[in-house]
Formats: structure tokens, C-alpha cells, sequence
């Protein structure tokens, strides 16, 4: 790792120390300095609640690369934020299974609530709004993500209250994850700071474990000497052609 | 084919505390990898070619061949990296299972690690899942502080570094070339082929990806050996095509993810082969008063199928007899309240704004499709437009630099194939014929799965 601290960057001092000895940490986790840099630009948006330009400058020094380097790969990915983000990302499905099972519906009901549109902030700096491409919670459909924590199965009435809980102070609890913390905390963890939440949460929703039980089910009926329970409920009625 | 399900991935994911260390280890926990080192690495990897078990990422390329093609005894390190970036639409099997229970991942990255003589893995998981995160880096801190990672392994002398990596969310960085330059801090754009990961992957040395379900899947193999996995599966004569590739057969358990207008959404883990009648039916059907439309079974990318193929075999060589490809398993259901005109248009936009312009065809290409698309769901287009979209996706087909444009075609030819009808009521109905509202989770009479399910 290089050290040209001395090009001013605009943190002051002992931020920058601190942001230094943190950036040390993810360097050494890697083979090649430069792997370090998307945790590095996580980093500095934990700071300062997007990826300003002396945070591109703090990278760009500690991995002797350009600032023009550093800015396209920040331009390439979508969690990096060019303009202060708000307190809570408030994320909303729109792909084409969460759009057709209200998605769609949802979004245009926060943006109205809201009033802000697509990747804009509420004047109070507490909600940016977006709309997500699949979250991998399909089978949870529809879905919104706050701060990258997952609400399930959402409707255009819970994501209202859900919004007015951030803005209120009274934050709602995530379906499956963690209760719900920053943007800039959790920014810290996708660096790699791990905030020693792991056990908060369940294991899993209903829908990750619907096989499981019905297995379970299964099982238990076997054990009863009950064969065969299971018959072929719906498809062959309603959804055959 | 029998209609059973069989937990494995999935088999603890119900237990309180599933995704720590102590509940895994009473749960069979890190046995694979005991066994696995009381072999030669050589053997570790003929033991996963012996089990036929094919990548879970999409492609389905044979996970044992794939070790064997890192050369062994270089002066480069070579390096293992897990793909879980699961952003292909559709699929959220990976995500649930590092949830629920990320030592099966792990204890997976140290026998493959092992077999193939990786130094460093890494886990390189999408950024918009932080609770996911969380979870895995907490294993991972659990799994050094057992002598599970580290330096010499259970006493075994072979040492092994793991590093949880988030990306910045970019769908393309799934693509295992992109994948690898995000991990390298790069913008993630895929690489030219050859030279091949295995050959030059992370910083020029040989390289493995892998999914992280293929992972996964490595450790019930170790514990139980290759024939009880290959018990499971089809064998290649059951299936539509390929008769005469009898090594190409699809083997295993694996996680079929239910999504969409069925009763009962989410994770079925079952053997390869069983068919979505044999699924609906065992949990619970399409939506109750409803039918079944069109199907994705393996994420947007694959080719859309209809109820007509109820009963094809869910494995590689039965997909694929039907025209579509298997991919992740991702069974995206809708049913007749749903405009597929409304579902192509916002795959391809999809495809659109995630196309990493690297190459002309799929970055322009996407472009106009999306252009096209917009006027038919309006109602605005014409019948040339039909050509205008299939002279478009031939050009992207097979011309494009990765399979992403590929993928962007899927929708629109397969639609074109059994929905041109609905096209064209487009039309004539001036616009698009559906209500959205009728489509939704939340509509009233959709009625919350009332009745849908037998017990
Ligand atoms: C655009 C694109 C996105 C992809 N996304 C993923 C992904 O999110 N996860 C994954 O495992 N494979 C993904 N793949 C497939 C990988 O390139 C690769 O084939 C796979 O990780 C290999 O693992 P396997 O052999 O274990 O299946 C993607 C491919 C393409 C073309
Ligand atoms: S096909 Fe699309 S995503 Fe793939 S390299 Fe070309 S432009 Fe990039
Ligand atoms: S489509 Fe919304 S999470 Fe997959």
C-alpha cells in the first residue's frame, strides 16, 4: 500500500487516521491491493453517506491508482452513491415477477407518498427511493428492501406505514434480517466490518421452508401408517391447459 | 418418477440457530470434510466427477471435470471463487440457503479447496443482502476459530484463506469473467475466452467457479458418496434428448424455487427429473380459481414454457428437449391475469439497463428491443415490428461477447413463439388488454391461497 497522505483529501485528521488504519485492515485481506477497492469505496460511503470526490481521491492515493480510474468502476455499479443518500434506502422490486405481483403498484404508491421519484432523496434526508432489479426473494414477491434488509410479501398499504416508521423514528422490523441500522452502518459491513449481528433474525421465512414442511408432513404421515395422503390437489383442475 | 422430496441442502434450515456452527456440527457438520481429507486431493475430485454433479449456476457444466482442468504442481497460486451473486431473475435459491445454513457452503469451499489445492477462496456475494453477509462472516470466523480454515486444517497441513467479499450490485458481475475482473476492483466486464479460468482466472492463475449450490452440494457427497447421490436423478434415457450422451445425465437433489401465482411460493428441494405437475402438486397448485399460463424454468434467461410442458423432466436433457434450458431452476410461475407483452417488455428493460456495452450487439441491440417492445404494449406497433424484433434477437444470438444477450432473447422469441395471439391483441385492443390489479398478491379475490392447499 502506498501513503501519499499528503494530497489533501478533506477529511480531517483523525478521520483520515481512522479511515486509514480501517483501510489498512481491507488491504491486507486480499492477495492483490487492488481486489481491496469495491470494500474500499463501501467504506468511504460509510463516512460520508455516498462516494464523494475525495473519497475517490482517499482510493485512488491508497491504491496508487488515478481518480479517473477509481470514478468508472464507482460509475459502474449501482450501490455507489454520486449524491448524498438518505438515512434508509427504501428499495422496491420492479422486476418482472415482483411488478406483476404488485411491484408496480407499490412504487407508484410510495412515489406519490413520497413525492420523490426514482433515486431521489426526501427533503428531511431520510428516504431514498429506488426501484430494485430481482432481489433473489422471488418467492417472496413482492418485495421491498430497506437498507438492503428484506421486507416480504409487501402491499401498497404496508409499504406506506413502512414508510412512515423510517420517517417517524419508529422502524419497523425486517421480515427476515436484522432490526434495521444506516445507511452508513451498513456500508461498514458490506466493507467487510462484520457488526456482530449474525444471530438477529430467523433462519428462514415461510417460503424458504415450504418444502421442508411439507416433507416434514410427509414423514409423519408415513410413521402414522397413512399412505398416500397427498393427492393431486389443484393442478389437475385448475392448472392444466 | 417419484414424487418425493428430499431435504439435504435444506435439511436443518428449520432448526432454531440453523446457520451456527454448534447446531451444523450436530447435524453431520464438517464430516465431509473429515472425510475428505483422510483422501488424496486427486481422489476428492474423482469422487465429485464419479457423483455426476453438474454445475447449479446455470450451465450445468460437470463440477468434477471442472477441478480437473487446474493444472497441478505450477509455481502460481490457484484460487477457488464462489459465485453468489444470484441476480438472475427468478432465482433466490442461494440467498435462503446462506441464511439459513452458511457452513454447508463453507465446509463445500474447504473440501473443494482441498481438492483442487486452491491457497484462497473467495465468497463473492452480491452486495443488496446484508443480513446475508452478516451471517456468512460470522461462520467464517467460526470455522477459523475451529480449525476449519486457516492454517493446517484439522491437522491435516493444508492451509486455507477465506474472504467474504461484497460486490456493488451489477448483475453482469454473475458472468464468472466479469465476476472475476469485480474482484479484481474493476468495473465487472466479462474477458475473452481462451484463455480460460481454469488456465488464467483471478490475477492470471488457474481458477475455479463455482456457485455456491454446486458448493454446497460437495459435502452430502463426501458424507454419503457418490452412488447415494447418483441414486437420485434421471438417468439419460428417461429424458427427451441426448439418448446417446449417457454421461451427460442429471444427478443429485437439488432447489427448485416456486415463485408467482402458486398457493404456496418457495424452496423444494427434490431430485432432478421431477416435473412442475408433480411440484405444483405437492404444494399446493397455481392460485386457487386460476390456470397456468407461461413458465420460466431457470430464470428469465431461459425460454419461457406453457402448460403444455407440465410434464416434462426437470433436468438438463429434458429442459432442453422442450426448448428451453433448465438454468437455475428459478420456476417463475403466472397465470392468465398476466400480460406477457407487460412481462417481456420489463425482462428486456432489465437486460437493457444491465448490458455492460461492452459489445455492439447486445448493447445496441437491447436498446432497440426495448423501443419495439414499448410501442406493441401500447398498442402502437404492427406486424413488422414482429420481424424487426426477431431480426434483432438473431443478431444478438450467438454474435454477442457473453451470454447475457443471449439470455435478452430468451423471452422475446419464445413469446413470439406461443403468445403472437396476445401481440396482436395489442393492437387491436389499442393498448393492453389486462388489469394489473388482477395480477397482484394483494388483489381481493385472489383470496390468499383459500382452500389451495390440501393437507
Ligand atoms: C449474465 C450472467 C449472469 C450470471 N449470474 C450468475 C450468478 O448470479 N450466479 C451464478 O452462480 N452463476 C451465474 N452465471 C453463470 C456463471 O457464469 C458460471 O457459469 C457459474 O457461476 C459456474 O458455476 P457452476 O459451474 O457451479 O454452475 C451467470 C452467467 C451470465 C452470463
Ligand atoms: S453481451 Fe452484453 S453484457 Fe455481455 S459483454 Fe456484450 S454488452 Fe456486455
Ligand atoms: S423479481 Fe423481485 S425479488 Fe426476484
Amino acid at each position: 500500500m502506498s501513503q501519499h497522505t499528503s494530497r489533501p483529501t478533506g477529511f480531517d485528521s483523525a478521520t483520515l487516521t481512522r479511515l486509514q488504519a480501517d483501510a489498512a485492515e481491507i488491504v491486507a485481506r486480499y492477495p492483490q491491493a487492488r481486489s481491496a477497492l469495491l470494500p474500499l469505496l463501501h467504506l468511504v460511503q460509510s463516512e460520508e453517506g455516498y462516494v464523494s470526490p475525495h473519497g475517490i481521491e482517499f482510493c485512488a492515493d491508497l491504491l496508487d491508482l488515478t481518480a479517473a480510474e477509481v470514478a468508472g468502476v464507482v460509475t459502474f455499479y449501482t450501490q455507489y452513491k454520486r449524491r448524498p443518500n438518505g438515512e434508509y434506502t427504501v428499495g422496491v422490486c420492479t422486476n418482472t415477477l415482483c411488478a406483476i405481483m404488485g411491484g408496480d403498484q407499490i412504487f407508484a404508491t410510495l412515489k406519490d407518498h413520497l413525492g420523490v421519484g426514482h433515486d431521489e432523496t426526501t427533503d428531511d434526508g431520510t428516504i431514498t427511493l429506488e426501484h430494485l432489479e430481482c432481489n433473489a426473494a422471488c418467492d417472496y414477491a413482492p418485495v421491498v428492501m430497506v437498507n438492503w434488509e428484506f421486507f416480504d410479501n409487501q402491499t401498497p398499504e404496508s409499504a406506506t406505514a413502512l414508510v412512515d416508521g423510517l420517517r417517524s423514528g419508529d422502524l419497523p422490523t425486517p421480515t427476515r434480517g436484522a432490526s434495521l441500522c444506516t445507511f452508513k452502518q451498513v456500508s461498514r459491513v458490506l466493507a467487510g466490518f462484520y457488526d456482530g449481528r449474525a444471530d438477529e433474525g430467523p433462519a428462514a421465512g415461510p417460503a424458504t421452508l415450504a418444502g421442508l414442511e411439507i416433507y416434514r408432513e410427509q414423514q409423519e404421515a408415513e410413521r402414522e401408517g397413512r399412505h398416500s395422503v397427498r393427492k393431486s390437489p389443484t393442478t389437475e383442475k385448475d392448472g392444466d391447459a | 418418477m417419484t414424487m418425493t422430496l428430499t431435504p439435504v441442502l435444506s435439511r436443518i434450515w428449520d432448526q432454531p440457530q440453523s446457520w451456527t456452527l454448534p447446531v451444523y456440527e450436530r447435524n453431520e457438520g464438517y464430516q465431509g470434510l473429515r472425510a475428505a481429507l483422510q483422501k488424496a486431493p486427486g481422489d476428492v475430485t474423482q469422487m465429485v466427477k464419479d457423483s455426476e454433479l453438474r454445475g447449479r449456476g446455470g450451465a450445468g457444466f460437470a463440477t468434477g471435470m471442472k477441478w480437473g482442468f487446474i493444472p497441478q504442481g505450477g509455481d502460481k497460486p490457484v484460487y477457488l471463487v464462489v459465485n453468489a451473486d444470484e441476480s438472475e431473475p427468478g432465482t433466490c435459491k442461494d440467498i435462503p440457503l446462506m441464511m439459513a445454513n452458511p457452513h454447508e457452503l463453507l465446509e463445500g469451499i474447504v473440501i473443494a479447496s482441498y481438492a483442487i489445492r486452491a491457497s484462497h477462496a473467495f465468497i463473492s456475494v452480491r452486495g443488496e443482502v446484508v443480513h446475508v453477509l452478516r451471517r456468512l462472516q460470522a461462520a467464517v470466523a467460526e470455522a477459523y476459530e475451529a480449525g476449519y480454515a486457516g492454517k493446517d486444517i484439522l491437522g491435516s497441513g493444508f492451509d486455507l484463506e477465506i474472504i467474504v467479499h461484497a460486490g456493488a450490485g451489477a448483475y453482469i458481475c454473475g458472468e464468472e469473467t466479469a465476476l472475476l475482473d469485480s474482484l479484481e476492483g474493476r468495473r465487472g466486464q466479462p474477458r475473452l475466452r481462451p484463455p480460460f479460468p481454469a488456465i488464467a482466472g483471478l490475477y492470471a492463475s488457474p481458477t475455479v467457479i463455482n456457485n455456491v449450490e454446486s458448493i454446497a452440494s460437495v459435502p452430502s457427497i463426501l458424507r454419503h458418496g457418490a452412488d447415494w447421490f447418483r441414486a437420485m436423478g434421471t438417468d439419460a434415457r428417461d429424458d427427451v434428448a441426448d439418448k446417446d450422451k449417457p454421461r451427460f445425465r442429471s444427478k443429485g437433489m437439488t432447489l427448485f424455487s416456486l415463485s408467482g401465482h402458486v398457493n404456496r411460493p418457495g424452496q423444494y428441494e427434490a431430485p432432478m427429473g421431477i416435473t412442475l405437475r408433480e411440484l405444483l402438486d405437492l404444494s399446493g397448485g397455481v392460485r386457487t380459481g386460476h390456470q397456468l399460463k407461461f413458465w420460466t424454468p431457470g430464470g428469465s434467461s431461459t425460454p419461457i414454457l406453457t402448460a403444455e410442458h407440465l410434464d416434462v423432466p426437470m433436468s438438463y436433457e429434458g429442459i432442453v428437449g422442450a426448448g428451453s434450458m433448465l438454468g437455475t431452476k428459478a420456476l417463475q410461475i403466472f397465470d392468465e391475469t398476466t400480460c406477457v407483452v407487460r412481462a417481456v417488455l420489463r425482462w428486456t428493460e432489465f437486460y437493457a439497463h444491465e448490458s455492460c456495452g461492452k459489445c455492439t450487439p447486445c448493447r445496441e441491440g437491447t436498446f432497440w428491443l426495448v423501443q419495439i417492445l414499448r410501442r406493441l404494449e401500447q398498442g402502437q406497433g404492427d406486424t413488422e415490428d414482429f420481424e424487426k424484433l426477431e431480426d434483432i434477437c438473431d443478431t444478438i444470438l450467438g454474435r454477442s461477447f457473453c451470454a447475457l444477450g443471449d439470455g435478452a432473447t430468451s423471452p422475446i422469441t419464445s413469446s413470439l413463439e406461443y403468445f403472437k395471439d396476445e401481440y396482436l391483441a395489442h393492437f387491436e385492443h389499442g393498448g393492453c388488454p389486462f388489469d394489473p390489479a388482477a395480477a397482484t398478491l394483494f388483489q381481493p379475490s385472489a383470496a390468499q391461497g383459500a382452500g389451495g392447499r390440501t393437507r
